[in-house]
């Protein structure tokens, strides 16, 4: 590890510093080097050893064992649970935070701080939790249990309490990422386009969604990741029927828990794959994010002068 | 003398241009009550259904007291773990250069990307009696899979990118000004991190340390695999709430549901706090 460090500041030139740093304000080297060293080992430790083992892991018989665990029935319709369940949640998601974000961004009313704490709730709540007021719900006890029953309709141990309680804990997600994004930008092109005589609709569709398009995808990105991911709140409500309500993460489970540590693997590195693709896609999110920020300045300070 | 009295609310009504607002606050609302707001209030109505005494009993439990215990404290250790090595992280990625950072930058945040199942169970295979870790630590002693031990690592891995992330927007913001004055002023560059840096981090760094330890309470994934989950040794609060449920003990399970809620929210409330002073910090520093 021994990395070459140079002197000077690591956040963006855009930022208007200068690109040295004075010696002054600068740790002497053996301090940068311990310090570098430190942030290596503990993200070496807990980072990067745990994401290479789930790899090697999942490979370590060899490839044709590793494909034959993923097309494993049990594990394929696990798959397709998983994408179905992400695919009804982040479409609702998605539109409840378009539509907070619309109503807290462009508008004010009383109790706007009490709204936004609440949206935040269900990401202080622990998933075993989340996945128990489903039970409280809906189990054959719970409140709408009986009735349930008369009717036949089952949601409890079967996929739309997968599909409820994966809503429940990605709630927040998209809202989370477009509040503050809408609240900067403000909604005077918006009236603008109101006054030229565009519709509410078309103002939205022309105007707000192409301002607000790389915030959203973030939101949906993080969104997708926690839905396909889910394990605590999923594992409550789910009964855990092979081949019919396990999701990934519950397959992962398990396969473990049944000491076939190479299946678990293989399944697991799917989800692995999935995370690195999230974290990839959000790093050009940022940077585009990012790009757009400082274009809007410059705008504003030409606009100034 | 009459004083007229103002015609109401509609005047007061600030008039709004962009249409939309009761459609979208309607949904909004709407949306929230259906899926947080009468869901997470069923736990409450059903605790209601309790005698105060049962409630306590079944919330003070010598079992469910042990699993607090091992809950709070491992969240507690892991979120002063982070405070160290992430404060070390989030310095190191904001004022050095070095190979590799941009990967770094963008793999702080694993942990939340990575599902907690598979955190877990690769946590477990590492520290285990074979694992690449955990064969080293088995001669000194130590043992870390299906013990507490193991659940401080699982904690502190979920717990990793709060810090890094709430401290490293603040040091890029921090003014390199105030640190060169300082320098000229004579201080040294240990007293110029104890009296200016340290000071500006210090409201970030409190915030991330109840980010990190408000997600270990409530952690589930990652815990029950490297946890060996043993009744009143290594068996954390969240997991105990599902072996009431499985025991179809609804009303223990949501009693002590209740407990971590409260402590939850009150947390929620801290953090919110914490922010808030964050920013005016922030604000402050600017003007």
């Amino acid at each position: 590890m021994s990395a070459v460090i140079t002197p000077g500041i690591a956040t963006t030139p855009m930022r208007g510093e200068p690109a040295y740093a004075p010696a002054a304000t600068l740790e002497p080297l053996w301090v940068r080097i311990v310090l570098v060293g430190i942030a290596f080992a503990f993200l070496t430790l807990f980072l990067f050893v745990p994401l290479v083992a789930v790899f090697y892991e999942g490979l370590k018989k060899g490839w044709d064992v590793y494909v034959d665990s993923i097309i494993e029935p049990d594990a394929w319709s696990a798959i397709k649970l998983t994408l179905m369940t992400a695919a009804i949640a982040v479409p609702l998601n998605l539109v409840f935070g378009v539509a907070a974000a619309w109503s807290i961004a462009k508008f004010e009313f009383r109790g706007k701080n009490i709204l936004l704490t609440l949206i935040d709730l269900p990401f202080s709540v622990s998933p075993v939790i989340s996945g128990l007021i489903y039970v409280l719900l809906f189990g054959l006890q719970g409140y709408f249990g009986p009735w349930l029953r008369e009717h036949d309709i089952k949601i409890l141990f079967a996929v739309p309490g997968i599909v409820l309680a994966t809503v429940f804990v990605t709630f927040p997600f998209v809202a989370r990422e477009l509040i503050p994004l809408m609240q900067s930008q403000g909604s005077e092109e918006e009236e603008a386009a109101l006054v030229l005589g565009a519709s509410g609709w078309k103002t939205f569709w022309h105007v707000t969604l192409p301002n607000i398009k790389w915030g959203l995808l973030y939101g949906v990105i993080l969104c997708n990741a926690r839905a396909m991911g889910e394990f605590g709140a999923v594992s409550v409500v789910s009964g855990h029927i092979r081949g019919e309500t396990n999701t990934i993460p519950l397959q992962v489970e398990i396969l473990y828990n049944e000491f076939n540590v190479v299946g678990a693997f293989a399944v697991a590195s799917l989800l692995a794959f999935l995370a690195l693709a999230t974290l990839a896609i959000k790093s050009f999110i940022e940077w585009r994010l990012h790009k757009q920020l400082t274009a809007h300045t410059a705008l504003a300070a030409a606009d100034q002068e | 003398m009459t004083v007229p009295i103002a015609l109401p609310v509609v005047n007061k009504a600030p008039f709004r241009v962009l249409p939309g607002f009761r459609l979208s606050l309607g949904f909004t609302l709407f949306y929230l009550t259906l899926i947080v707001l009468i869901p997470l209030s069923a736990v409450f109505l059903k605790t209601f259904t309790m005698t105060w005494d049962a409630f306590v009993s079944a919330v003070t439990s010598p079992r469910v007291m042990a699993s607090y215990r091992l809950t709070f404290g491992a969240s507690l250790l892991a979120a002063l773990l982070n405070v160290i090595f992430g404060g070390i992280v989030a310095w190191v990625l904001v004022r050095y250069k070095f190979p590799g950072k941009r990967i770094i930058d963008a793999l702080v945040d694993l942990p939340f990307a990575l599902p907690t199942a598979v955190a877990g169970i690769a946590l477990t295979t590492l520290y285990s009696q074979n694992g690449w870790i955990g064969r080293y630590l088995e001669p000194l002693g130590i043992k870390v899979a299906f013990t507490p031990l193991g659940v401080l690592v699982a904690l502190t891995f979920i717990g990793l990118p709060f810090v890094v992330r709430t401290v490293q927007p603040v040091l890029e913001d921090a003014e390199r000004e105030l640190e060169e004055a300082a320098a000229s002023l004579g201080a040294s560059r240990l007293q110029t991190f104890a009296r200016v840096i340290f000071p500006t981090v210090f409201p970030a760094l409190l915030t991330g340390f109840a980010l990190a330890f408000a997600r270990a309470t409530g952690e589930y994934g990652s815990v029950v695999f490297i946890a060996g989950n043993m009744p009143m040794v290594s068996e954390i609060t969240p997991l105990f709430i599902i072996t009431k449920l499985e025991q179809y003990d609804y009303t223990g399970a949501t009693a002590i549901a209740v407990v971590m809620l409260i402590v939850s929210f009150a947390l929620l409330l801290t953090i919110n706090l914490l922010q808030a002073w964050v920013r005016k910090r922030g604000q402050a520093e600017k003007v």
